[in-house]
């Protein structure tokens, strides 16, 4: 199926890109080829498949408990910003009290 | 023993010679650096990141007390996508220039506890996405056969790093093929485990259920002693197979008896003729040793490579929403965040990581998701399902790892379709979560590595690795003739 370029840049704001205008068409033509072999998939029998997010017939994942984890230091440590023992970003909330 | 030798032995004999004291751990790690294996850094740019110090460093924590360790004193090349202590982990990517990450993956941590030390990170396609390393930022990989060729990818920097001498081991990633098919290319064995085999903590994450950590090696022997080394259960990473691993210390065991799956309609067209010969070739000595040949039909990879770009670049969407310029990373523009978050990931991701993002966020998205993203994972199950039915029949499957032999730089960076289309072969394992391995087969007439792939049910890393040993020995001529027994029948510089 065909994207046209509109829905190229719909789908770059949600995956918090920006495109440039001379390159939407490129991508779609990209994107469409893809998802024109991707319809391969409607001709396949699918009968009693159900669907598979890990390796199927892999062992199920380990219980889900909390650990220690990095440091604060440690996790601050590379950030472009920190400070205080946050990460810093620019404002976001408009007319705040402090 | 001299030092000028170290770097062509095999990992278990360097290994050796550093336990009885026949050279010192800084000889074994240093001699990939200080041999022929320098002057050919300059031209195939197999390394991103390296540092001497951090090199004498690992040396002299194994001086102390080599004995028992299975690596002591054994250099490794390590992807980009690892997180080491001692050295930055890029991805090979802007976006993350010079991050340095606060621990060891526990593949690395294991390799440091076996006594090997990491002697480079290597180049590969930013983010594992490729099929080539020519996506890294830091400029593309050359084959060591042939310098205007790839080297396959996306763990190309480390195939390309141990088919030339730089360590005798590697490790890598494999999403869809990312060491298989490197391996191939570059002449060396290339081995991807089963799924939760090897742990992903500290592996970069592409696609998590396809992502799997990998091993090169130009030995069986030393492949069966890394695997020994890293395999096994990590509670730090929750999709670890619970359960010791296959032992593989019967790598020499031979194949007599063992029956192998001979998929003949996959090559019938689209695979190079030369490719072919090579797949003759592995099966005339698998049945020289004993195995015995199945001959069997398997369904063309088409829907499983649909299936593959759909499900890999849906988790990849997911996956590199991380990278947003706040906790690590690079971080570009002002204003709002959220125009700070697509600034930062416009500049930092390439062009290819752009496409995939946008592939996935697509597929994903509202409207599409059951049409695309759901069918794929349908898709998985039966991939899965034409596997094991096979693996009824065999212990085995024997066939292609790539289409064709190593293509030239820049053939298919225009055409994304096409490159992924290299992927045909490897992906099927992925999306089943079963082992393969990659195992050179001689060369092309053109002097270009050839390769067969063996793939096997879960944990069947033990039978691949006797069967590459079959394949191994009787090509053994071909094999170390023109790359490691002696300089001069290295293959030739163009």
């Amino acid at each position: 199926m065909a994207i046209p370029p509109e829905e190229v840049r719909r789908v770059a704001a949600l995956a918090r890109l920006e495109i440039p205008e001379d390159r939407l068409g490129r991508l779609a033509r990209e994107l469409s080829a893809v998802l024109e072999y991707a319809a391969v998939l409607r001709r396949l029998d699918l009968a009693g498949c159900e669907p598979s997010a890990f390796a199927p017939g892999g062992a199920p994942p380990r219980a889900d408990e909390p650990a220690g984890g990095l440091a604060r230091e440690d996790a601050l440590a590379m950030a472009p910003e920190a400070g205080e023992g946050f990460f810093l970003v620019p404002p976001f909330v408009e007319d705040l009290e402090p | 023993m001299s030092a000028g030798g170290l770097w062509r032995l095999p990992a278990r004999a360097l290994a050796e010679a550093v336990r009885s004291g026949r050279c010192t751990p800084l000889e074994a790690v240093s001699s990939g650096w200080e041999g022929p294996a320098a002057a050919w850094e300059r031209d195939v740019h197999a390394v991103a990141h390296a540092d001497p110090e951090a090199r004498a460093a690992g040396a002299a924590a194994v001086a102390g007390h080599p004995e028992g360790r299975p690596l002591a004193g054994v250099p490794v090349v390590v992807k980009d996508n690892l997180c080491t202590l001692d050295l930055p982990t890029t991805c090979c990517s802007r976006l993350l220039a010079g991050y340095h990450a606060p621990y060891d993956a526990t593949v690395v941590s294991r390799l440091r506890a076996a006594g090997a030390v990491v002697v480079a990170k290597s180049n590969m396609d930013e983010f594992a996405m490729g099929s080539s390393t020519e996506r890294s930022c830091y400029g593309p990989t050359r084959n060591p056969w042939d310098l205007e060729r790839v080297p396959g990818g996306s763990s190309g920097g480390s195939a390309a790093a141990v088919a030339y001498g730089l360590a005798p081991l590697a490790l890598g990633s494999d999403t869809g093929g990312s060491v298989r098919q490197p391996a191939a290319f570059c002449g060396v064995l290339g081995l991807k485990p089963t799924y939760g085999r090897m742990s992903r903590y500290g592996l970069v994450a592409f696609a998590s259920s396809l992502d799997q950590v990998g091993l090169f090696a130009r030995h069986v022997g030393d492949l069966a002693v890394a695997y020994a080394a890293l395999a096994g259960p990590d509670p730090r990473d929750a999709t670890s197979r619970p359960g010791p691993a296959p032992d593989v210390g019967g790598w020499d065991a031979g194949v007599e008896g063992l029956a192998f799956g001979w998929p003949a309609n996959l090559w019938r067209e689209g695979v190079d003729a030369e490719v072919v010969e090579g797949l003759e070739e592995a099966a005339a000595r698998l049945e020289r040793a004993g195995a015995r040949r199945v001959p069997l039909e398997m369904p063309s990879g088409e829907a499983a490579l649909a299936a593959y770009y759909l499900v890999a670049t849906a988790e990849a969407s997911s996956n590199l929403a991380r990278f947003d310029g706040v906790r690590y990373g690079a971080r570009a523009g002002d204003g709002d965040v959220r125009a700070l978050q697509a600034r930062t990931r416009s500049e930092g991701f390439g062009e290819e990581v752009q496409r995939r993002i946008l592939l996935g966020t697509y597929a994903l998205s509202k409207g599409y998701y059951d049409e695309y993203y759901l069918t794929a994972q349908r898709a998985r199950t039966r991939v899965r399902r034409e596997h094991e039915a096979a693996f009824a029949r065999c212990d085995f499957l024997l066939g292609p790892v790539a289409p064709t032999p190593p293509f030239r730089l820049g053939e298919k960076l225009e055409d994304p379709l096409a490159m992924y289309l290299s992927d045909l072969f490897t992906l099927g394992a992925n999306l089943a979560g079963i082992p393969g391995l990659s195992v050179p087969v001689g060369t092309t007439r053109a002097g270009l590595p050839r390769a067969a792939q063996l793939l096997g049910p879960d944990d069947a890393e033990p039978v691949l690795l006797r069967a590459a040993r079959a394949v191994e020995v009787g090509g053994e001529r071909a094999r170390l003739g023109r790359t490691h027994e002696t300089e001069a029948a290295w293959p030739s510089k163009r």
